[in-house]
């Protein structure tokens, strides 16, 4: 199970043309993430983490090589079948928590698993088990602008593991918390990967989230500069 | 698509004052167009009963040719199909006889051309409340052998009640036509036309005068559901057949009226289109800035599974809920208005005023109150705000995650 490759680029680039100057926001990037990994893609800002993870999400499309999910070449994938693809395979952790303001945080987190047609038993019981899990028992009722932006964030961990998703990308899950709820964040995520061998991938230039990886892969100027495995 | 709906309905009331902008751009959409549209057909209505129900009558049955021609040769014989006519169709309350020609009437050294009418007083005077009209003297008696008068004739021969006006004329099939009759009674109309050359005579009285024993040129329906009129004159044409009579309804009998009115209701309906024009542009503004403020969160939707048709889908449901209910507060907005015009004219003054009374015509200005056009203008409403809805689609579709969420 420890080598089973959940994530794989090969000579991965992606240029975007805008105002005639080409800008190369990620060059060659070949990477292979192994199930139940918990690994930072870390480096300054305009290093092209982000493209690279939008990528790796399905969320943009390179401008050359490939990106293997699972076994699936993303690329072969239309874009409805893409869509399903990312619904039923990749978990979204948003820096600004983009929660559904209208729903409450059992339904926000029930959403994805309407959208995948499952049934309302299996919603009911993976919406509990998963807002336990991340210490919300008592905010199930509840709005997410009722909610501090630290339990916002761990709604959006518990939303991004309802459809039990080969791996969870998560683009700078700590840049808007405090120390405390960081903490926190990173203690649940860690748990979920140590108990349940959920594989988390996190763009971060936050020390915090760096200290408790057990990869990290340095990025810059759209190339891996450094992969350390602790 | 329950979930989508749910999403809609909680949309809604998100951001309260764009709801409250676009709910109120359509409720008032609704509330003046149905109000234009009903003082326009009120006003109309108006018009067309009070020409109708004075003189012309909602149909005719005349001879066939008698209308292009106006002639006694072409009357008919008043037959006892005709008078059991009025029990062919339920929507016909009677039939009025007339026979309608032309004399010159005379007194003292006065001469004038006159139109004579031979009526059936109690018939005619349902129809037309003719004897509400006279001024001076009386109306028709069961014995009665005299003339009623128009007040312009009468001052123009200097005629009065008691005196006697003599007609002279050609009769039925070149007949001479000639007689004196006491002036019994005076009526005065509105229309000019109407009151400087009317006079009334009995039915059996004109008939002698022109030769023309059993015989009207015109048989009037008189009907209490003018709306069923194009079904009665069809019920008519198919009892008669069309070889010795014609039938033809008041838009056949007056087109210039028709006319007129399509004219006004055309001004009406431009008035509407840029009515509907400028809200459109109103909501479609709603429906932009709607689009733009959550454009990040259509590009979050997208990434975490939603398809761009759900997305337009849940859109979709929140304008058509909004146009619902825009729609339903308008009309429900504008019928207690609508009403009071309808139960209450507006009575004209000064130079409107004598222009309508110039043509025998009720000097009012009134609201029409019918569920068609409540109904009509609503569906108008709620598919243009459909038609726009439609707008998100095409920016939904080429919605692009990462993008949307820059």
């Amino acid at each position: 199970m420890a080598n089973n490759i959940v994530i794989e680029t090969k000579g991965l680039h992606k240029t975007y043309d805008e105002s005639k100057v080409p800008v190369h926001a990620v060059r060659g990037v070949d990477i292979k993430i192994t199930e139940g990994e918990f690994t930072a893609i870390v480096g300054p800002s305009g290093s092209g983490k982000s493209t690279l993870l939008n990528i790796i999400g399905g969320l943009d499309q390179p401008s050359e090589g490939s990106i293997i999910i699972d076994g699936q070449d993303l690329s072969k994938l239309k874009p409805n079948q893409l869509i399903d693809f990312r619904k039923n395979n990749i978990g979204f952790v948003f820096q600004s928590y983009n929660l559904i303001p209208v729903l409450t945080a059992k339904e926000n987190v029930e959403f994805v698993m309407l959208l995948q047609n499952r049934n309302e038993k299996e919603r009911s019981e993976r919406t509990k088990e998963l807002l336990d899990a991340v210490g919300l028992s008592d905010k199930y009722d509840v709005r997410p602008t009722e909610l501090s932006g630290g339990q916002q964030q761990r709604v959006a961990v518990a939303r991004a593991l309802a459809p039990k998703p080969k791996f969870i990308l998560a683009d700078e899950p700590t840049a808007n918390l405090d120390s405390t709820s960081t903490r926190n964040l990173l203690d649940i995520m860690a748990r979920l990967n140590q108990e349940e061998n959920i594989t988390f991938v996190f763009s971060t230039h936050d020390q915090r989230v760096i200290e408790r990886a057990r990869r990290v892969i340095s990025v810059e100027d759209g190339k891996v500069e450094s992969d350390i495995i602790k | 698509m329950a979930q989508l709906f749910k999403l809609a309905r909680r949309n809604i009331w998100r951001n309260k004052r764009r709801t409250i902008i676009t709910v109120c751009s359509i409720l008032f959409a609704v509330f003046f167009a149905t109000f234009m549209k009903s003082m326009q057909k009120g006003t109309w209505d108006n018009v067309v009963n009070s020409v109708v129900s004075n003189f012309f009558g909602f149909a005719q049955i005349h001879e066939n040719g008698y209308w292009e021609d106006l002639s006694l040769n072409k009357s008919m014989e008043y037959n006892a199909e005709l008078k059991n006519l009025a029990d062919s169709d339920e929507n016909i309350q009677d039939l009025v006889p007339r026979l309608e020609s032309f004399a010159l009437g005379s007194h003292d050294i006065k001469t004038k051309g006159v139109v004579v009418i031979g009526i059936d007083p109690v018939k005619e005077n349902k129809l037309t409340n003719l004897a509400d009209k006279i001024i001076q003297g009386k109306y028709f008696g069961e014995e009665s052998k005299g003339a009623i008068i128009a007040s312009g004739l009468a001052d123009y021969l200097k005629l009065t009640v008691g005196d006697t006006l003599v007609m002279i004329g050609q009769g039925f099939r070149g007949l001479n036509a000639a007689g004196k009759y006491l002036v019994e009674g005076m009526v005065e109309f509105g229309s000019p036309e109407l009151n400087n050359g009317m006079v009334y005579l009995p039915l059996d009285q004109a008939q002698y005068l022109y030769g023309a024993e059993g015989r009207i040129t015109n048989l009037i329906v008189d009907t209490d559901k003018p709306k069923k009129i194009k079904e009665t004159v069809s019920s008519l044409k198919n009892t008669l057949g069309s070889e010795k009579y014609e039938v033809m309804d008041w838009e056949e009998l007056i087109p210039d009226l028709v006319s007129a009115r399509q004219m006004d209701t055309a001004g009406g309906t431009i008035f509407l289109n840029i009515l509907y024009l400028l809200i459109s542009f109103g909501i479609f503004g709603t429906l932009l800035m709607m689009l733009k403020e959550r454009q990040y969160e259509f590009g979050v939707l997208l990434s975490i599974g939603m398809k761009k048709w759900q997305i337009f889908i849940m859109l979709w449901f929140e304008t058509i809920v909004l146009a619902f209910i825009g729609v339903l507060a308008g009309i429900l907005l504008a019928m207690p208005l609508i009403y009071y015009m309808f139960a209450n004219p507006v009575a004209l003054t000064g130079d409107m005023a004598s222009a309508y009374d110039s043509f025998g015509i009720e000097a009012v200005v009134t609201a029409a109150f019918e569920s068609g056009i409540f109904i009509q203008q609503g569906i108008v409403i709620f598919v243009i705000v459909t038609l726009l809805s439609l707008y998100p689609f095409f920016k939904i579709r080429s919605l692009h995650p990462v993008k949307a969420m820059r």
